[in-house]
């Protein structure tokens, strides 16, 4: 189990570094910087002035090198537009997103886990053929349309719900909804299909055969098997909608970290830009890297793979 | 050489295999199986009205989708008590005809769509191959290039980029397409493994093949189900994903219909208009369900193992 940890760290780490270049080179090989930072009207000296001032007339190693050895110690520079640190921008818009992440995530796993069990225990059900047709449906649309048009049912026509903004727990509904909604269909089906592989297994027939009450059979030794790979998808889908969070969260002008990422972009603010994608890569890299642990801990078989 | 000596060695070669003769081609068997799966007909239904729709534009609508007219400004559809014939959709902040726009959007999503899969296919379909014909260290690398590739958060990098490059529908392919490889090398690697040590595959090697002919006329022609079946998924993701970056401005631009941008510009007049962001999305969902039926019914139709 220790070689497999470490392997899987090591590799999980690597990953990390090969992100970092990408996302620093993805944003300095593209045009002149500090033209752009200095504006239309500055004067060649002005330009250099500002190059000098953000490294950037250093190669492009040295400036990767800088910006790695900060960014270990969250150190991610300042940001261009905001004049604040990029550590402190972030970490005041982090927990808004991570709540709305939770929200959906949790939002979605209650919605579809036992909808996709009753499904597989009602194989070939009018039930069972509904609950796939809204998952096709759910597939196809989209979040931001999603997201106003559930603005305009609940917040404009019924008057339940805030239109946008993050400052009480009922801003959060309507947008992790929206945000939720897209894993429900993944995380539905793999319940249906675990549950379905479960269900023909021996060991439910023994469980029956021993007369055990069916509600007992489905869900203390069907459900706690079948759930054993929605925990691996919930963690990666966790790590999606905190990408996606960037949609939903310009839907609803929600203050989080997706709201930044979108203002930062259209400023051209790279250092904000470059410490969201490195933050989000790693937060993901982490989530597969604990399923993967999780997983090998409840399935020895695959330790050995 | 005479009739009887041919159909005698037929019978012979037929001996040979212990399972009835195939009565039907492939594409009979094909047809008929897709013929009775209700999503596949449906999903294909709901495409080709959708293409013949949005190709043959000009054929549905008078109205030029760019022709601007202030005094005509949102025009509620025909649903509505002040709707009229002329612009049964209703019109946009500009006074444009909406059935227009829709059916000229129609294009756009088609052809984003199906340009970032072609690109995307190629990318992930050579890595996988790759990595599933070699093995060993090949696969290692790309197995890591996959991890990097997904540990990157998709909007957030396509929005970076197209900020940085300039927005344009050719950016937002090649950004799609640089993006959404993934799927296609894990299916493609993992059902080309499976292949690799196929007896026809060590026949082929044996008489001399070259590892390219091997690749091209023995792996190839055998993963091509799976990956056409990865190749409508990833299509209805392209389309989703245009649609979110141009919804938030940094996708297809303006005055070019696109359904995601016709949303983006009807905001912030859904509150009195719900329309103008309703019949878009309602576009959009009907495209992509179109495209996601078909998918999962081509899965279901080429299975192997449901072929008796």
């Amino acid at each position: 189990m220790l070689a497999f940890l470490l392997r899987r760290l090591a590799v999980a780490l690597s990953v990390v570094l090969t992100v970092s270049v990408i996302a620093f080179l993805l944003l300095h090989l593209s045009g002149d910087l500090a033209t752009d930072l200095a504006g239309p009207e500055a004067s060649p000296e002005q330009v250099a002035q500002v190059r000098a001032e953000y490294g950037l007339d250093q190669p492009l190693a040295v400036q990767y090198g800088h910006w790695l050895a900060g960014a270990v110690r969250f150190d991610f520079g300042q940001s261009f537009y905001f004049r604040e640190s990029v550590a402190s921008l972030v970490g005041d818009r982090i927990p808004i997103t991570l709540k709305l992440g939770a929200i959906a995530l949790g939002l979605a796993l209650l919605f579809a886990i036992p909808l996709g069990a009753l499904a597989a225990v009602k194989r070939g059900s009018w039930f069972d053929r509904a609950t796939l047709a809204f998952c096709a449906l759910g597939q196809a649309v989209p979040t931001f349309w999603l997201g106003l048009t559930l603005i305009i049912i609940f917040s404009v026509n019924l008057r339940w719900l805030p239109v946008s903004g993050n400052a009480t727990w009922s801003h959060y509904v309507l947008p992790s909804v929206a945000l939720g909604w897209y894993a429900i269909p993944a995380v539905m089906r793999l319940t249906r299909n675990g549950m379905l592989d479960v269900m023909a297994s021996d060991y439910i027939r023994t469980a029956r055969a021993k007369g055990l009450r069916p509600k007992t059979v489905i869900f203390k030794h069907a459900l706690r098997n079948a759930v054993v790979p929605v925990v691996a998808l919930a963690a990666v889908q966790f790590g999606f909608m905190l990408g996606g969070s960037i949609v939903v969260e310009a839907v609803f002008s929600m203050q989080g970290l997706g709201q930044l990422a979108w203002e930062a972009i259209g400023r051209k603010d790279f250092p904000v830009v470059q410490a969201i994608v490195m933050l989000l890569a790693t937060i993901y890299i982490l989530l597969t890297f604990l399923a993967d642990i999780l997983n090998a801990w409840l399935d020895p078989r695959i330790r050995v793979a | 050489m005479s009739t009887t000596s041919a159909s005698g060695a037929a019978a012979t070669a037929a001996a040979g295999f212990d399972s009835v003769p195939v009565r039907r081609s492939p594409l009979a068997r094909f047809t008929k199986r897709a013929a009775r799966h209700p999503g596949f007909m449906a999903g294909a239904f709901i495409l080709a009205v959708i293409l013949v729709m949005s190709i043959g534009a000009p054929l549905f609508t008078t109205h030029d989708p760019y022709a601007q007219d202030i005094s005509k400004r949102l025009i509620p559809p025909i649903w509505h008590a002040k709707g009229t014939w002329e612009h049964w959709l209703g019109t946009d902040k500009l006074g444009r005809d909406y059935f227009a726009r829709l059916l000229y959007g129609g294009r756009i999503s088609l052809m984003i769509g199906a340009a970032t899969v072609l690109l995307s296919g190629a990318i992930g379909t050579a890595l996988g191959v790759a990595a599933g014909f070699f093995g060993g260290r090949v696969d290692m690398v790309i197995g890591y290039i996959i991890n990097v590739r997904l540990a990157l958060p998709v909007v957030l990098v396509a929005l970076a980029v197209a900020a940085l490059v300039g927005t344009s529908l050719n950016t937002v392919i090649v950004v799609l397409g640089l993006l959404l490889w993934d799927r296609f090398a894990v299916v493609a690697r993992s059902t080309t493994q499976q292949i690799a040590h196929a007896d026809f595959v060590a026949a082929a090697r044996a008489i001399g093949c070259s590892t390219r002919l091997i690749v091209f006329s023995e792996v190839l022609p055998n993963i091509i189900n799976p990956l056409i079946v990865v190749a409508t998924l990833e299509m209805a993701h392209a389309i989703l994903l245009e649609a979110a970056l141009s919804f938030l401005g940094l996708g297809v631009q303006p005055p070019l219909p696109s359904w995601g941008l016709m949303i983006s510009e009807g905001k912030q007049y859904m509150f009195f208009s719900p329309w103008v962001i309703t019949i878009p999305g309602v576009a959009l969902v009907a495209l992509v369900l179109g495209i996601n039926l078909l998918g999962d019914g081509l899965r279901d139709v080429t299975a192997p193992d449901n072929r008796s």
